[in-house]
């Protein structure tokens, strides 16, 4: 390699770099969620209306549209960030690994295309494309979500578990593309991602509806803007846990050490214990509640199951912080277990009464559904992230080696935090504006930029009060 | 043989990406020259008709430029990203306040936060440009070493470097101009057309200046490369002079003669996309001039080629048509602003 290109010197900016990384991730990955899942749930309610001629889910369907046409934009923008990112910095990871990742990389473009495109037509088409016509414009955006979802996560698949090439040194000599693509990891972790996305799709859209009626608005706009979030929502969500426990297994005979991480197994044995929470410092747990012989059971469904530990890797090729796996790994799990039980006390009321529950407790959990669903998200991104280190591709390549060596990182570290903030602050600020414009029962936009005040022709909306209104 | 077709394909996807992506930010900077709140309306009107259901569409190219470039030539792309990381990164700063804003101002009602939101897309849509530019440029001048492991200022504030920056943002300001003067004709308005027609000629000719400027840089900085460039690129030099010659000729007698020009979106975007082969040509087979990386030993292996070969296939089967239909029902003015369709009669469905 030229220049010892490679050399397993410590990259100063790994740090700030891995920081970086895990920030703009963290936050495109929740457009990425709603990108992926909320064209179903749009096209969904959208179904209804023309089906059933019900002009409150179309009502929905159409305002939905309109936050999406802002989400997109910014899951565009932010998705742009980490296609630069894996070359600005990782160099090392690109260098080596790039011509093996890019089939699904580019596998994952085709998508955008087609999203993007269909976006276009179907968020702008809403004026004067006919009913059924506008609606199959949608179809495709809903599918190259899902298809685009599996080719980015067959890149992080591969990461876990690299397979389907062939290197002498640090140059690839072949690669085949499918095995790449379905790497051993993808089996599991392609469904749990899209799972996820429409969970935090589903539970967001039924959150801000749950917020609205527990402020008394407690109209059939209301009920029903939940429901086409909930229902999905929550339907699927014991299928994730059935998928994350599979993960799990295969992570204890995959992946050991990132496993022992996240269940502090810190000594290959049987009948090892599972510890609910806690807090692990130097050999001991603090905190916490300790499941006699539960991990082995979860493990090979016998208590005497023997469980891989970290002891297994020396300690420089552990993950840092088992403590912050472990407890990421908890939360997802709890806030998994409880959005089934808030999904199980909708169904009991159905069954009984043919209504959601009325309880107050009921909408306020329904509220924040969402926030948890999307906690629940970030979690497992941190587990599978962090417990991955020290290595960048799994047993391959580690972090600092991939990382750039160029000074500077903490700068755009800071400017990447500052800008996200406002970002961040700017897409909410614009959706709660959104929101009330609604209930206003305002139309929605200036129809020219810097234009002065726009007198809305009433015929767009403005005529009595909006479906929505308090 | 696969890695110079996966070099074509390259540069015909740099081609797109310039050609409709660099027509948006060109109408950025319209917008940011238009003047005043109510002088600006009508042109930043039109400006934000005709970007709005496109440019995600149009800004997916670079992504997928992206993934060519570092899946078919890892090694060029590793150093490129090494060397230019800083210009890379504020490209990248200018694509993310642009984008953002644009899609925010649709949104915002009060006059003050719609010019704070569109004074963020105007400004980036000049800043990305130029950033991408003078990486372009430090390329072209032979700047990128072939194993750079730090970033270098030197690389990107040559004279090429900076006159390429410039080039980009006026040849994307030229694009721009060319486009809205035939919108403007579709939609009959005169005067607007020769508003565009007017700004579209100024920008061709400084983009003819800045391109002749660069070159007599390059006759020092890279003297292989000009002289390929003066050599077996020519007829692509010559082509790309005569594209911008016919289109400011077609501007012009549209606006004396007050005719609605034909053809010219087409012509200056193929006067565009021949600077762009021109300068592919000129490299061939080399990727990082200067160095000895080419297309054949960037380091991606035989299948990895032949799979960005089918990808980009697949891609023209399919992505092909789809931009088709859309360009066409915008074209025939079928797309308006989100979710606002004739609504149902309000009150309705509500108890
Ligand atoms: C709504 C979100 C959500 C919910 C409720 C769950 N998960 Fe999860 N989990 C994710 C969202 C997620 C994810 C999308 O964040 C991850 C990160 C990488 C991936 O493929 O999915 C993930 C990763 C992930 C991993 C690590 C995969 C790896 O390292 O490759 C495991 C072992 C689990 N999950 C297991 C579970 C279990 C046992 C759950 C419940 C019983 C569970 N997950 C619920
Ligand atoms: C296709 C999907 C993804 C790819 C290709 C990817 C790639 C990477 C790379 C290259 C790094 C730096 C090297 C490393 O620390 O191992 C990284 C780190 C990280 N990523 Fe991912 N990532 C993906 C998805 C995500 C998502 C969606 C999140 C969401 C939260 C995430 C969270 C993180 C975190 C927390 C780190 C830092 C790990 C640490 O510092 O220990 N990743 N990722
Ligand atoms: C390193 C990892 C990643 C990279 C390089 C990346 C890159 C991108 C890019 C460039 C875009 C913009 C495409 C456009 O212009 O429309 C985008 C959008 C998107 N990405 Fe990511 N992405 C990554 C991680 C993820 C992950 C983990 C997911 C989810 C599984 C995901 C799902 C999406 C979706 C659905 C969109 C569409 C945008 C939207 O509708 O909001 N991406 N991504």
């Amino acid at each position: 390699m030229p220049g010892g290109y490679l050399a397993a010197t410590t990259a100063a900016a790994v740090v700030p770099a891995r920081a970086q990384m895990a920030t703009t991730l963290g936050f495109h990955i929740i457009l990425a969620c709603l990108g992926i899942a909320l064209p179903t749930i749009v096209l969904l309610a959208e179904g209804i209306g023309l089906r059933r001629k019900d002009e409150t889910a179309l009502l929905l369907a159409r305002r939905w549209s309109q936050a999406m046409a802002v989400l997109v934009a910014v899951g565009a923008v932010t998705g742009t960030v980490l296609s630069f990112e894996l070359g600005l910095l990782w160099p090392g990871l690109m260098r080596q690994y790039g011509p093996v990742l890019g089939f699904p990389f580019g596998v994952e473009g085709l998508f955008f295309f087609l999203e993007a495109i269909f976006a276009g037509i179907y968020l702008w088409g809403w004026r004067r494309l006919p009913g059924w016509a506008h609606f199959w414009s949608g179809v495709p955006i809903a599918a190259s979500g899902i298809l685009g979802a599996m080719a980015v996560i067959a890149v992080n698949s591969w990461m876990n578990q690299p397979g389907g090439f062939t290197q002498s040194g640090t140059t690839i000599t072949s690669v085949s593309p499918w095995a790449v693509f379905f790497s051993r990891a993808a089996a599991y972790e392609m469904p749990h991602m899209i799972l996820a996305a429409y969970m935090v799709a589903g539970f967001t859209v039924a959150g801000v509806y749950a917020a609205g009626i527990l402020r008394g608005r407690r109209d059939r706009y209301h009920y029903a803007g939940f429901s086409l979030g909930f229902v999905p929502a929550a339907i699927l969500t014991p299928v994730q846990l059935v998928v994350g426990d599979t993960a799990a297994r295969s992570i204890a005979a995959d992946q050991p050490v990132k496993f022992a991480s996240m269940e502090y197994v810190s000594a290959t044995s049987r009948q090892v214990p599972e510890w609910l929470a806690g807090v692990y410092v130097n050999g001991k747990v603090y905190g916490g509640i300790k499941v006699p012989d539960l991990d082995s059971l979860l493990v090979g469904f016998g208590p005497g199951t023997k469980v891989t530990g970290w002891d297994i890797a020396p300690p420089a090729q552990r993950p840092p912080a088992a403590w912050l796996i472990h407890l990421c790994f908890d939360a997802m799990v709890g806030l998994g277990s409880l959005l089934l039980l808030l999904g199980l006390w909708a169904l009991w009321a159905w069954w009984r009464q043919r209504r959601l529950p009325a309880p107050r407790l009921f909408w306020l959990c329904g509220a924040v559904s969402g926030l948890a669903a999307i906690a629940a998200m970030e979690c497992g991104w941190v587990v599978t992230e962090v417990g991955r280190q020290p290595w960048v591709v799994y047993g391959l390549l580690t972090t600092s080696a991939a990382a750039t060596r160029n000074g500077g990182v903490v700068a755009t570290l800071t400017l990447v935090i500052i800008m996200y903030l406002v970002l961040g602050a700017a897409t909410i600020a614009i959706l709660l504006m959104l929101s009330r414009r609604w209930r206003r029962g305002e139309s929605s936009e200036a129809a020219v930029p810097y234009g002065p005040p726009v007198d809305e022709p009433p015929a767009a909306g403005a005529a009595g009060p909006g479906p929505g209104r308090p | 043989m696969a890695a110079d077709t996966v070099g074509a394909i390259l540069l015909a996807a740099v081609t797109l990406y310039a050609v409709l992506g660099g027509a948006d930010f060109g109408g950025g900077l319209w917008d940011l020259l238009a003047g005043t709140t109510a002088g600006g309306r009508e042109p930043r009107a039109l400006i934000d008709e005709t970007i709005t259901p496109v440019w995600e569409a149009n800004h997916v190219w670079l992504v997928f430029d992206l993934v060519i470039f570092w899946t078919a030539f890892p090694h060029a792309f590793a150093a490129v990203m090494t060397t230019a990381a800083l210009p890379l990164w504020l490209a990248l700063a200018g694509i993310v306040v642009r984008g953002a804003g644009f899609a925010f101002r649709k949104e915002l009602t009060t006059l003050a936060a719609q010019r704070l939101a569109g004074a963020a897309f105007a400004f980036s849509s000049l800043l990305t440009p130029f950033f991408m530019g003078t990486v372009v440029g430090a390329i072209a001048a032979g700047a990128i070493p072939a194993d750079s492991d730090r970033a270098s200022t030197a690389a990107w504030t040559s004279a090429t470097a900076i006159l390429t920056g410039l080039l980009f943002v006026a040849a994307c300001a030229y694009l721009a101009a060319v486009y809205l003067t035939s919108e403007a004709s579709r939609r009959g308005n005169g005067p607007l057309r020769a508003y565009f027609a007017r700004r579209a000629i100024a920008a061709g000719v400084v983009a003819g200046a800045l391109s002749l400027a660069a070159l007599a840089t390059l006759h020092d900085a890279s003297r292989l490369f000009y002289d390929r460039l003066t050599g077996r690129a020519v007829p692509l030099v010559i082509a790309a002079g005569a594209c911008g010659l016919l289109v400011v000729a077609l501007l012009a007698a549209a606006l004396l003669r007050g005719r609605r020009p034909r053809g010219l979106r087409l012509v200056a975007a193929a006067g565009v996309a021949a600077v762009i082969w021109g300068w592919g040509v000129a490299q061939y087979p080399v990727l990082l001039p200067g160095t000895g990386v080419t297309l054949s030993n960037a380091g991606a292996p035989h299948q990895t080629l032949v799979a960005v070969i089918v990808i980009f296939i697949i891609a023209a089967l399919v992505i092909g048509p789809s931009f088709a239909l859309l360009y066409r029902l915008q074209g025939r003015r079928l797309l308006g602003e989100a979710g606002q369709g004739q609504w149902p009669a309000a009150g309705q469905g509500e108890e």
